[in-house]
């Protein structure tokens, strides 16, 4: 029998100060992040923003300074240029706000296919997308993050009590925000793609509260005589090796997602790899920390 | 065996089949199988074949405004025939009517229920457009140009298009496997009016009018005659491209503004070889009534300019010789064949009630789709080894059996994804792969559960029975939140998110299968037929 992790006695609970200090740092700046994206102050992908993106394919390898130069050239204004990890690959997006779309999109095509030759530029994608949807798009991300959030909060209430469902709603609230907080920091594009991977985060996290959960419930009741925060510690002790595991193995299909995937996928799975590791560490210390603050007394003796 | 484990183990071997069987449409060997079963198959997203997605809002005060123009030369025309002396001028939503006649208010009442009398004064009556009658010709607006819409991608010919009305005025439109992106935008988003118009050669003005510009020039000339232009005249341009040397000039006309004809009355359009000129171009030809109304028009502008006019382009304006009956007309200029074939679908199809404005637009070129296949099934493949490899060294014999899960869990989500026709998107791709990591979570939580019960002294057997009845509330739990968000996913997103929304979907629930049933028959059976005294796990 391997076992990575074996009898272990960490006292989780005489960190929980700490990491709740920790977890309101990320909530706070999660909200401020929030509030920039609803304001249209972050990096917004243009799917949330508004835009043009045109990605390109170059048969030869070119000079990332000659496109921008050409582009340049061509009176194109206020583009941002990217080197995608794909080879001869570049994307190109300019967050203006146009009237009339279209336009913008033929007019790079146009200068690039000029200075490389037709058959050297292959148009992989554009992308143009309306100020109308753009802030729409945005609200339903939102929405969608609040919907998924709540319904998450109903079942938990339902299956455990309801101190459970607050604990394991905050730590579900508290992936979302820190990996958009992390998103937020690097300067990384939030768009379309890392709100599925959000919704998707708030889906898998759970799955760890909930292995803690139901241990802490299983050890209320044959075990209700010990101190609250000796069970609570006991339960995650009991559990650890397998926490660690599940997020283990998921975390290797993210990860190669993120190196082979390709470039769209890449942020994307770099988004779920952190809330893989962030929903690990919030189940042990918000998650149940929370359930103990709304009634460390209150022994868990019901039932 | 047990009855139990004939049942159990009749049911992973159907769904192993029926998931093969579904998922092989899905392969190259899709044309050699029998055709009731070609019909499934997993599809492949915009973002994943090419194509485009297509998001365009209808201008529905444009299509008011339109409707507006067309009631005021339609009470010009009722009143003439009944000879009745009246002036029709339409300022935006209003009609204004001056006549000396009563009886012209009379016939506006009768013929033109949908207008309301807003003031009248002596000899001089306004209509409006009220409320109900504005919402109801927007309403009407949206549902003729998704018509139109779907007639003329019909007739483009796309394998399955989608289009549907979203929101209010919105109009969504999806081409997957469309090669020539450009062109499908051009003709989806053509409002094609075709109008008839009268040259005013007459105007003194006309003579001061330059005859040809360069297109930046056009706005300095509006500006210049703007206070010149007579009353109920306005100046349109005719694009020229030079053949030889592509270089571009407009032509400027200035033209009566109200148009006697419009291509309502059309019936046929359709590309002709123009004898003069070995050129492309539409021949149109107008219904009874439309014949009757041109032959009308030709015979009282004989010697005058008859513009022939394309979404506020001049095509072309020559001289009426003589009557024109039978009811065809030419439309020339200097198309390519495929331009001159695609404005007879347009014309042909009709045109939209007003100018749509395009709020979305995503291109996908066919050679990113493959790309993303491609790495896909190689991040996926990858992931795979990893996880297998894992669960082989960590859990040993029991770690196989997971492996085993693992891989019936792939094919039954393939065969599923296959049998529904689900759309297969990049994000879904992603979406298959993390279902691969989830695959053998509720294995790990069963395999710990039971080494706990080893460790409590137990048999294998029991340590079986209770691990697999004590993890159950816990898989099921973490499955169902999932499925939340899973179920969100799809309610919020658009095309792509949906696919890894459905999935995401359908993973965690064969998951539940492959794990509960998959995995403990294994055990039972092995188990049951070796008295085991040691697991490997």
């Amino acid at each position: 029998m391997i076992e990575v992790i074996k009898n272990t006695k960490i006292d989780f609970m005489g960190k929980r100060k700490v990491a709740l200090a920790v977890s309101s740092v990320f909530i706070v700046l999660g909200l401020i992040a929030i509030i920039q994206v609803a304001r249209g102050a972050a990096n917004l992908g243009i799917d949330f923003a508004g835009g043009t993106s045109v990605q390109i394919k170059f048969n030869t390898p070119v000079k990332l300074q000659d496109v921008r130069q050409t582009l340049t050239d061509s009176a194109i204004e206020d583009f941002d240029l990217q080197d995608l990890p794909t080879e001869n690959k570049v994307l190109i997006r300019i967050k203006k706000k146009e009237q009339t779309l279209g336009e913008l999109s033929k007019k790079i095509i146009a200068s690039l296919s000029d200075k490389y030759g037709e058959d050297n530029v292959v148009v992989d994608s554009t992308t143009e997308i309306g100020p109308k949807v753009g802030s729409r798009l945005r609200k339903d991300a939102l929405w969608a993050i609040m919907a998924a959030i709540i319904g998450i909060l109903i079942y938990v209430t339902f299956r455990f009590q309801f101190r459970f469902g607050v604990g394991a709603t905050v730590a579900t609230f508290h992936d979302v925000l820190a990996v958009l907080t992390i998103f937020f920091l690097m300067g990384k594009e939030i768009n379309l793609i890392l709100v599925s991977a959000l919704l998707m985060i708030a889906g898998y996290s759970l799955t760890d509260t909930v292995v803690v959960y139901d241990r802490i419930r299983e050890n209320m009741r044959t075990k209700y005589k010990k101190n609250t925060i000796d069970l609570v510690n006991q339960s995650l002790n009991e559990v650890l090796s397998r926490t660690i595991i599940t997020s283990l193995t998921t975390f290797f299909a993210a990860f190669t997602l993120y190196l082979f995937g390709g470039e769209v996928i890449h942020e994307f799975a770099f988004a779920i790899m952190l809330g893989i590791i962030i929903g690990t560490y919030s189940s042990m210390f918000v998650a149940t920390p929370i359930v103990l603050l709304m009634g460390e007394e209150k022994a868990f003796s019901k039932k | 065996m047990k009855k139990e484990f004939f049942w159990r183990i009749s049911l992973i071997a159907l769904a192993t089949v029926l998931s093969i069987v579904f998922f092989l449409p899905s392969t190259q060997l899709s044309s050699s199988l029998p055709e009731w079963l070609q019909k499934y198959g997993i599809v492949l997203g915009l973002d994943l074949q090419g194509g485009v997605h297509l998001v365009y809002e209808v201008d529905g005060d444009k299509a008011v405004e339109i409707t507006a123009e067309r009631l005021a030369s339609s009470i010009g025309n009722t009143l003439k025939e009944e000879g009745i002396e009246a002036d029709v001028k339409q300022d935006g939503l209003k009609i204004v009517v001056s006549s000396t006649n009563e009886k012209a208010f009379d016939t506006v009442a009768s013929d033109f229920r949908i207008l309301t009398e807003d003031s009248r004064t002596d000899g001089v009556v306004t209509y409006a457009l009220e409320g109900a009658e504005i919402d109801r010709i927007k309403a009407l607006a949206i549902d003729q140009a998704l018509e139109t819409i779907r007639n003329r991608v019909d007739q483009f010919g796309v394998a399955e298009p989608t289009i549907h009305r979203q929101a209010e005025n919105e109009i969504v439109i999806q081409l997957p496997g469309v090669k020539d992106t450009k062109r499908a935008i051009e003709l989806v988003g053509k409002t094609a009016i075709l109008e008839f118009k009268i040259l005013d050669d007459e105007a003194p003005v006309a003579a001061q009018i330059p005859g040809v510009i360069n297109p930046e020039e056009k706005e300095g000339v509006m500006q210049e005659f703007a206070d010149k232009i007579p009353e109920g005249d306005e100046v349109l341009f005719g694009k020229i491209i030079n053949k030889e040397t592509g270089v571009e000039t407009d032509r400027v006309y200035l033209l009566k503004k109200q148009a006697l004809m419009t291509g309502d009355f059309l019936s046929e359009a359709r590309v002709d070889i123009d004898q003069r000129y070995n050129e492309p171009s539409v021949s149109i030809s107008f219904n009874s009534t439309g014949a009757k109304l041109f032959e009308q028009i030709t015979t009282n502008n004989v010697k005058k300019r008859l513009a022939i006019i394309l979404d506020e382009n001049v095509y072309s304006a020559p001289v009426i010789q003589e009557p024109i009956a039978g009811g065809n007309a030419q439309i020339t200029g200097t198309f390519t064949m495929q331009e001159a074939r695609d404005l007879a679908i347009v014309l042909r199809s009709g045109s939209l009630p007003a100018p749509l404005k395009m709020l979305q637009n995503v291109t996908v070129g066919p050679s990113l789709g493959k790309d993303s296949i491609k790495a896909g099934l190689n991040a996926g493949i990858l992931g795979a080894i990893l996880v297998i490899i894992f669960m082989l060294v960590y859990y040993k014999i029991a770690g196989l059996i997971a492996n085993f899960a693992l891989v019936l869990n792939i094919l039954c989500l393939l065969g599923v994804l296959s049998a529904f026709n689900a759309t297969l998107t990049l994000p879904g791709i992603a979406g298959v792969i993390l279902a691969i990591g989830m695959a053998v979570d509720s294995n790990v939580l069963m395999f710990e559960r039971i080494r706990e019960e080893l460790r409590l002294g137990k048999t294998p057997r029991a340590s079986i029975d209770s691990g697999y009845d004590k993890a159950f509330w816990t898989i099921f739990d973490s499955h169902v939140t999932t499925l939340i968000t899973a179920v969100v996913l799809f309610q919020f997103g658009t095309g792509p998110i949906k696919g890894f929304a459905v999935t995401l979907g359908w993973g965690v629930f064969i998951n539940l299968f492959t794990a509960l049933i998959g995995t403990k028959t294994i055990f039972d059976l092995i188990t049951t037929r070796t008295d085991m005294k040691r697991l490997s796990i």
